[in-house]
């Protein structure tokens, strides 16, 4: 776990991939990209091992269980697509009940999930908890803002790991998703939105922080 | 006996030309059903496996597909294209050759398809797409004769273990047709044969003279370590100006690269010479083809590229620069020199470090035994076959046990069970998994009996990925504001230049400036070394039979057939530490740079020293001792950490190596890598093409997470079975630390030095370094980024 002060507001951004915000007992997550390998399938390419949504599913559990979160914000691109969300087999669909019942569950909406979805909790399109604003693609001019979207990574000692951004403005989380690829943190999609300042802070066994590399 | 067409013989006649015994051979075993041709480069062996198919097409032939030739290289075919039309059109057949490969343009394809030439010369991989199509029976309708040329080559690697089962395919389609293999030197023809066909019968050319071999002297001695031979440079250079032409092979083609660099540096004549390899793109490669036929060229530096193929007459010298790590290759190389029948090829090996002084001698000495290497092959490889399930389905409905009856036919699937064939219908249709996830989405379904592909529009995503080599993936070089390309670099070496890094590529200096679109910009930088200057490329590992010979060698008193330098070389170690010998493992402990370091002196060649660095550093990690690393050669293992070894006996215990095989066979680079492989054979996951590259998008990721889930969740899936017999089988070589252990029983010598030894500095600039990623490095990854947030004052 690395604690990030971010707005007054202290956070923990877990070796997961996922954001705590203890004030709030709130867990946030991004493009957990559930259904994904059904997605592929349907549209005739390759049968890739069918278990992404379990292991993602089993990793959002851990969290959960250690976290004790009772507000849980996913921050887009939750299911590869409408139709995976539906076609979501039934021992998952009852996992997924199981870990929302109780909790205060919001889907924020993505590029790959634009609408609602047939799972219980509430749908937005953004979301605002004082002080911060969550949605899913940052917007250039928003401060304080948690969004997700990009799977930005960064290599650290030879190896390439998921990160968060972050700088004084915004925070960008990690694919949390098991089937996510990701986008190096140098690409200029990534370097135009953050400040010079920003730091990369790489998930793993051990959270470390870095200058974000340009 | 086929007879020849009159004109023919009369052009024979008028050329001078009397027929080779074995090609007399070939035309009296036309009606034979498969025939294996040996004979050496230059005895006019793809003229002698053409002779039967001339002979029955005669001077008119009727339209349709008579014979297909198969070769390894697209190269190959465009020559054969050429070499053939000499004899036909002077003895005016009315024959026409077509060539058929991946350059061939999409009309032309086409037309082919529609109105196949008599004779058609293609690879193995076009030859894939083709049966893949749903008009296969149509246009292989009378086929005759199937020619395979350089079947060697092919025998070696899953490109060979398709083939058979293509050749199976046409078979079915004809069950009349005739197989020719046409094949130099091997160490096994019998074994040869059957991969062929069961019923081949072997024609063996008289091998000709022996080659006039011997090692460069050179007034300067080789330095202690590295690669490339650049010391040797005007000793060749001497030997290129009193040759007509020169091959100069490498192993490598960072090392091609080097060395053509500082060869222009010193080529004070200006002699022509040229550079070769797989790396530079296709207009400078057939540049440098075009100059070499034209006779513009005294010499061309180059790679395995140039191993098979086109016969240049006019080379009359080899030069093989650094060890030539397998005996039947450097014969293989040698006969490029001079492809005149009965005279004898000349060659000159050029030892890049002293220790390859002492395989240079050992390859010698095997060469004029003529001994030869060569590992047999194990069973057919099932990735292999779901790709082959996978293209038959594109060509249209198949029976099960039709498709399973023409497998076993194949040489290498003879002992194919119907339950592993059952297994690979199942990945193909299905993926194969445990949870049974796809049963709307099959790849397969099964109608009325037959096999057929779910959504038939699948089949040209399918056939863009056929073939079972392998390209890592590259980028491609450009000089910005230049439109062509200058060559290719790996991604993964393109990933670790920053601005401003200088790099070898097609013998000139570049600086690297951008990566601009999946191309890597980069702008001239004269006059400067170059500050990175390795790329890898194929890496071959010394043969079982060479490291024999090596560690025999090593054994002698005294080395009179060494050169002075090395013999002092090795007289030094002797004093130093002393010298591995084959009834002990010698190991080597001592500190350099700020880390220990331990050498194991195993000669138990490269796949399973790598092995055995993976299975010691993981033990090192559980004591403690915090390994970073390993690199492997052919005959060490050297491993850098925080900590010395001092206790080395537990670490080479047979039982626990082989059950630390087991839990590390689960999470290891090189399962890793042979995994992707394999994912991409058998279909799992798709190539990446131009155009659409992976790299960079976060839509994808690596197959790495695959094999972790799969690993994961359904341990037993085939894919996992097939990743690991095949790194068992080639990259693990376990066997081999087998034998090695067994040969040295418990004598196990640990030295302690307080420097690097003579024996071990060659290992210290060994390119392929496997990092070790454990408790030392997450030390490290700590240091390093509290250095880096230090430096950013955000400390």
């Amino acid at each position: 776990m690395h604690p990030l002060f971010f707005h007054g507001e202290t956070l923990h951004l877990l070796p997961s991939g996922g954001l705590f915000w203890p004030a709030r007992k709130t867990l946030a997550v991004s493009d957990l990209h559930l259904g994904k390998s059904e997605r592929l399938a349907r549209r005739g390419g390759a049968l890739l091992p069918p278990y992404e949504t379990q292991a993602t599913l089993e990793k959002l559990d851990r969290d959960l269980e250690a976290s004790q979160a009772e507000t849980v914000i996913c921050l887009g691109d939750s299911f590869d697509d409408l139709a995976a969300a539906d076609g979501i087999d039934e021992a998952s669909r009852l996992w997924l009940t199981r870990l929302m019942a109780g909790r205060n569950w919001t889907w924020i909406t993505g590029n790959h999930d634009p609408g609602p979805i047939e799972i219980g909790g509430t749908h937005r399109a953004e979301l605002k908890l004082t002080p911060f604003t969550f949605r899913h693609i940052a917007e250039p001019s928003e401060r304080a803002e948690i969004s997700g979207h990009y799977h930005p990574k960064a290599r650290l000692a030879g190896q390439s790991k998921p990160c968060f951004l972050a700088d004084a403005d915004r925070l960008i989380l990690p694919a949390y998703g098991v089937y996510t690829g990701g986008l190096r943190a140098h690409d200029p999609a990534l370097t135009s939105l953050m400040a010079n300042d920003a730091l990369a802070i790489l998930t793993g066994p051990r959270v470390l922080a870095i200058p974000m590399p340009r | 006996m086929v007879t020849l067409p009159p004109t023919l013989s009369d052009w024979f006649a008028a050329k001078g030309w009397t027929l080779h015994p074995h090609q007399l051979d070939m035309l009296a075993r036309a009606h034979d059903p498969a025939t294996l041709l040996i004979a050496p480069t230059g005895g006019g062996k793809t003229l002698a496996g053409f002779l039967p198919t001339l002979a029955e097409l005669g001077p008119n032939p009727a339209s349709g597909l008579h014979t297909l030739y198969i070769s390894p290289l697209k190269a190959l075919t465009a020559d054969i294209r050429r070499n053939l039309g000499l004899p036909i059109e002077g003895a005016g057949l009315k024959i026409r050759v077509e060539d058929r490969t991946g350059d061939t343009s999409y009309t032309q394809r086409r037309r082919q398809r529609a109105d196949p030439p008599h004779i058609l010369l293609t690879t193995p991989e076009s030859l894939a797409l083709l049966l893949s199509y749903e008009d296969a029976p149509r246009i292989f309708q009378g086929l005759q004769r199937v020619i395979v040329d350089e079947i060697h080559a092919l025998a070696e690697s899953k490109r060979g273990d398709q083939l058979t089962l293509q050749l199976a395919r046409l078979q079915s389609l004809n069950p009349a047709l005739r197989r020719i293999g046409l094949s130099a030197t091997v160490e096994n023809p019998p074994a040869l044969a059957r991969f062929l066909s069961p019923q081949t019968t072997i024609l063996e050319a008289d091998p000709g003279p022996d080659p006039d071999i011997s090692m460069l002297e050179t007034e300067a001695p080789p330095p202690w370590s590295g690669g490339g031979g650049r010391y040797a440079i005007p000793a060749i250079l001497n030997e290129v100006t009193r040759h007509k032409t020169t091959l100069i092979f490498h192993n490598t083609r960072a090392q091609a690269e080097l060395f053509f660099h500082d060869l222009w540096l010193q080529n004070s004549q200006d002699l022509p010479i040229g550079i070769h390899h797989g790396s530079l793109s296709r207009e400078q490669r057939e540049r440098v083809e075009q100059a070499m036929t034209a006779g513009a060229l005294r010499a061309v530096v180059c790679t395995g590229s140039l191993d098979l193929g086109i016969d240049w007459g006019d080379v009359d010298l080899v030069i093989q620069v650094g060890a030539p790590k397998n005996v039947k290759r450097l014969v293989q190389r040698i006969g490029r020199a001079n492809h005149r029948y009965n005279a004898p090829s000349k060659a000159l090996l050029v030892p890049a470090n002293r220790f390859e002084v002492v395989e240079c001698q050992a390859a010698l000495d095997a060469v004029r035994a003529h001994t030869l290497d060569g590992e047999p092959r194990g069973p057919g490889p099932r990735d292999v076959l779901c790709q082959h399930i996978l293209a038959t389905a594109c060509a249209g409905p198949f029976d099960a046990y039709q498709l399973f009856t023409e497998i076993v036919s194949a040489g290498p699937y003879t002992l194919l069970t119907k339950a592993e064939f059952d297994a690979c219908v199942d990945f193909v249709a299905t993926g194969g998994y445990a949870l049974k996830a796809y049963d709307r989405w099959q790849r397969l379904k099964l109608t009325n009996g037959k096999w057929h592909l779910r959504d038939p529009r699948a089949a040209a995503l399918i056939r863009q990925n056929l073939g079972t080599i392998i390209d890592i993936e590259t980028l491609k070089v450009r000089l910005r504001g230049h439109a062509s390309p200058l060559g290719e670099v790996e991604e993964s070496f393109a990933a670790s230049l920053t601005p401003g890094d200088t790099f070898l590529i097609g013998g000139q200096i570049v600086r690297y400036e951008s990566l601009r679109e999946m191309t890597v910009e980069v702008s001239r930088s004269p006059g400067r070394d170059p500050k990175v200057a390795v790329f890898s490329g194929t890496k071959f590992a010394t043969s079982t039979l060479l490291t024999d010979r090596i560690l025999e060698i090593l054994q002698q008193e005294n080395w009179p057939d060494l050169p002075a330098h090395t013999a002092w070389w090795l007289a030094k170690q002797r004093e130093v530490s002393r010298l591995p010998d084959p009834h002990s493992l010698l190991l080597e402990s001592f500190p350099h740079d700020g880390r220990e370091h331990l050498v194991v002196y195993g000669f138990a060649g490269r796949n399973a020293q790598q092995t055995l660095g993976l299975l010691l550093t993981k033990q090192m990690e559980s004591q403690g001792l915090a390994p970073l690393g390993f690199v492997a050669t052919d005959y060490a293992t050297l491993i850098w950490g925080l900590d010395p070894v001092t206790n080395p006996a537990p670490l080479f215990d047979l039982s626990t190596l082989r059950e630390g095989l087991e839990t590390w066979l689960s999470g290891n680079a090189v399962m890793k890598r042979t995994f992707r492989n394999t994912a991409l054979i058998s279909g799992l996951i798709e190539r990446s093409h131009q155009g659409r590259r992976k790299s960079g998008r976060q839509a994808t990721f690596s197959s790495d997470i695959l094999y972790d889930t799969l690993r994961r969740y359904d341990p037993d899936h085939l894919l996992l079975q097939i990743t690991r017999e095949e790194a068992l089988r080639g990259l693990i070589d376990f066997s081999r630390i087998e034998q090695l252990l067994a040969r040295v029983g418990p004598n196990i010598d640990l030295r302690r030095l307080d420097h690097v030894t003579p024996l071990a500095a060659p290992l210290f600039f060994e390119p392929g370094r496997i990092p070790v990623y454990g408790e030392a490095r997450d030390r490290l990854a700590t240091n390093e980024a509290k250095a880096l947030m230090e430096a950013a004052g955000l400390a």
